[in-house]
């Protein structure tokens, strides 16, 4: 990787500390992905793109700014793509998914916040991230309580604009969305210095509705009987597609979906009949965030579905296409994203249907409940979704935790006893 | 044929072997130590002793040391054992077993004979044998003697549920002179608060419940915990094998 000293130099970066990360990444990777057998061949693209995670994409960000191009950063799925790159931007997925970023977090925040938080906050004030030192922009959203506050220390140092989300899903709040989404996009076309026409935002749509539909196609096949890629392969995808560029990560999908749906037809598993499926539901996975489905797939089991932000969450449901004009266009996504189900809303039901209805789907023997540590938020609704999965006769294991390790020996004692639990 | 099951907790290995007809026919217990490796060779030394051999015997680990038994032929984990071992000494296939170990609590719910769902505690070991060892030791005495104190005192509390907060609270009872039996009152009167509030998820009003764990032998738990619960606490003096008895009766179903 020493090619990519120079780039990291001249983004300011600690270079010392992230020598460190640089040093540690690599073996948790051969750990807990090489060592997986049977692999899709097509995972060979991610395990490049990961092997090089803080050098190629981020060379290529920085080339398209060198040709005028603006690089806006974001933490969560509901900040609509679309509009960025209708504009000639290219969006960069930010949240920080390492117990490594978590003492520069800390070190502003209160200890008392969400590893997530504490991560994204850390990875830029602590500069051992190059995309959070790319980015021209951060876009920041008032979900929980934890974020709001956070985009007020990030915004002392880097440009950082804040949109509103609504917590409730009544028409009022759509339309409100939909205003917000204009104001989002005036400030995009101000960045970027183009202007959002009905032509380049249509672009824009078909191109992210791809790329959603090739992420739907992975998971679709986890689906089969015989599963024919492991979770944690999957969650790669998912964890991936936030950085990639959006045409090469669907045409990567896509390719890889392709195998997998031969696989299903010759009848090839990455897992021996009869392993038990279990779906995880709750707060996203930001890379290189692989604990759960790592204990899981250890302890004999196989995650088949993620209905978190870093699966499920942010792929289903597309963009309405064809609309005329750019108001039916900015209402078009306004509805697509406020059909997204964040534990952020009050009341919340359509999560927990989307739940039932998944596991259903995807065949699960079980459900795993995961939540961060100190999310509010996913932490009171888990008990809403474990009291309808038992309802529903799913058994559920609630799980909350954070990035560190010290609780692996903990989990895997409670994730074993919930396998043999399902007999 | 003997029936091996060998329970590596935090605090104690407890060990259990069957005879052909499933009849307990030697119960150990020993003190974990540093080292679960060398508690499983001392384990397998004393079996050989008694004339069992490990290598030859159906054998199952559980505990959070059971991946340190070389000689079993299966892992399961400490639920499941509990389970089994708490249906087999209450002769029922139905219960609501709560476990006080050394470093965990659990409550397990088991519905015809099968575990339905369970609860076990975080990294933290308010309400656990650990809370109980640390604070006894502060007050320089067994934490039996503490268990046995505490039915004679009163009206004392401890508000912090971290162990380290709450022996410092402790230290400072002592230095105001407050009466021993009192501060023992509040130790146990923490650890039962626990872990009945723990238990609410899972336990409902009235329910009798089994104990099973280290703690089952001191009677005034118990009878607290019942008071908290304000339900039937059962226990047996076997009941402190129950993770063991589970192992070896998961060991009678391998065929060697
Ligand atoms: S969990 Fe909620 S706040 Fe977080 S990324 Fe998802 S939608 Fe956004
Ligand atoms: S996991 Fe919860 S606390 Fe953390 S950022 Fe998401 S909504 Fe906020």
């Amino acid at each position: 990787m020493a090619n990519y000293v120079e780039m990291w130099k001249e983004l300011g970066m600690d270079l010392e500390n992230h020598d460190n990360l640089c040093a540690v990444l690599p073996v948790a990777y051969g750990d807990v992905y090489l060592s997986q057998e049977n692999r899709p061949e097509g995972m060979a693209f991610w395990d490049m793109v990961v092997a090089d995670i803080h050098g190629i994409r981020p060379a290529e960000l920085i080339e398209a700014q060198k040709n005028g191009q603006k690089v806006f950063g974001t933490f969560c799925v509901y900040v609509p793509d679309e509009v960025v790159i209708a504009a000639n931007g290219i969006v960069t997925g930010l949240c920080g998914g390492s117990q490594f970023w978590v003492p520069d977090g800390e070190a502003v925040l209160p200890k008392g916040t969400c590893p997530l938080i504490k991560a994204s906050v850390g990875a830029r004030l602590g500069k051992t991230c190059p995309f959070f030192r790319i980015a021209d922009m951060y876009v920041g959203e008032t979900t929980c309580d934890g974020k709001k506050k956070a985009w007020e220390i990030l915004g002392t140092d880097v440009p950082m604009h804040v949109m509103d989300i609504p917590q409730m899903k009544r028409e009022k709040d759509i339309v409100k969305w939909t205003e917000e989404i204009k104001d989002f996009a005036a400030i995009v076309e101000k960045v970027t210095g183009k202007e959002i026409t009905a032509e380049s935002l249509e672009a824009a749509i078909k191109l992210i509705n791809e790329k959603r539909k090739a992420m739907a196609r992975v998971y679709e096949a986890r689906k089969a009987e015989n599963i024919p890629i492991s979770g944690k392969d999957a969650l790669l995808m998912s964890q991936i597609a936030f950085f990639d560029d959006p045409a090469r990560c669907a045409m990567m999908c896509n390719k890889l979906a392709d195998e997998l749906e031969q696989r299903i037809a010759d009848g090839v598993s990455v897992f021996p009949a009869g392993t038990k499926r279990i779906m995880l539901t709750g707060t996203p996975m930001a890379i290189p965030n692989w604990k759960l489905h790592h204990i899981i797939e250890t302890s004999g089991a196989a995650v088949v579905c993620e209905e978190t932000c870093t699966g499920t969450r942010y792929f289903e449901g597309q963009v309405e296409e064809g609309k005329a004009t750019l108001d039916e266009q900015y209402r078009a996504i306004a509805e697509r994203y406020m059909g997204i189900n964040c534990a952020c809303f009050t009341p919340n039901s359509g999560r927990v249907d989307d739940i039932i209805r998944l596991a259903k789907e995807y065949k699960v023997d079980g459900v795993i409940d995961v939540n961060l540590k100190f999310c509010c938020l996913y932490d009171t609704e888990g008990y809403t979704v474990e009291a309808a999965l038992k309802e529903a006769g799913i058994p559920v294991l609630g799980i909350e935790t954070d990035y560190a390790d010290e609780d692996s020996e903990q989990l895997k004692t409670r994730i074993e006893a919930f396998i043999e639990m399902l007999g | 044929m003997n029936y091996i099951g060998i329970d590596i907790g935090s605090t104690c290995a407890k060990v259990v072997v069957l005879d052909e007809q499933k009849n307990v026919c030697l119960e150990m217990v020993q003190p974990t130590g540093w080292s679960s490796v060398d508690t499983a060779e001392e384990i397998k030394k004393k079996l050989l002793a008694e004339g069992i051999d490990p290598d030859a015997s159906p054998c199952v680990a559980t505990g959070y040391g059971r991946v340190s038994v070389p000689y079993a032929n299966k892992m399961i984990t400490e639920i499941t054992c509990h389970a089994m071992g708490a249906l087999k000494i209450n002769h029922s296939q139905d219960a609501l077993v709560i476990d006080i170990g050394g470093q965990d609590t659990k409550i397990i719910r088991i519905e015809e004979g099968m575990v339905k769902d369970f609860i076990m505690n975080d990294k933290c070991s308010a309400g656990t044998g650990r809370f109980l060892e640390v604070m006894a030791n502060s007050m320089g005495m067994r934490p039996d003697e503490l268990c046995t104190l505490a039915e004679t005192g009163g009206g004392v509390t401890i508000s912090s549920m971290c162990t380290v907060f709450a022996e410092s609270e402790v230290i400072s009872l002592i230095g105001r002179g407050e009466p021993k039996e009192n501060i023992a009152f509040a130790v146990v009167d923490s650890i039962v608060s626990k872990v009945a509030s723990q238990a609410s998820r899972l336990h409902e009003k009235g329910e009798a419940v089994c104990l099973t764990g280290g703690l089952c032998d001191c009677e005034y738990v118990c009878k607290a915990l019942e008071k908290k619960l304000q339900s039937q606490v059962i226990t047996s003096p076997q009941a402190r094998y129950a993770g063991a008895l589970g192992a070896a009766l998961a060991a009678a179903k391998i065929k060697l």
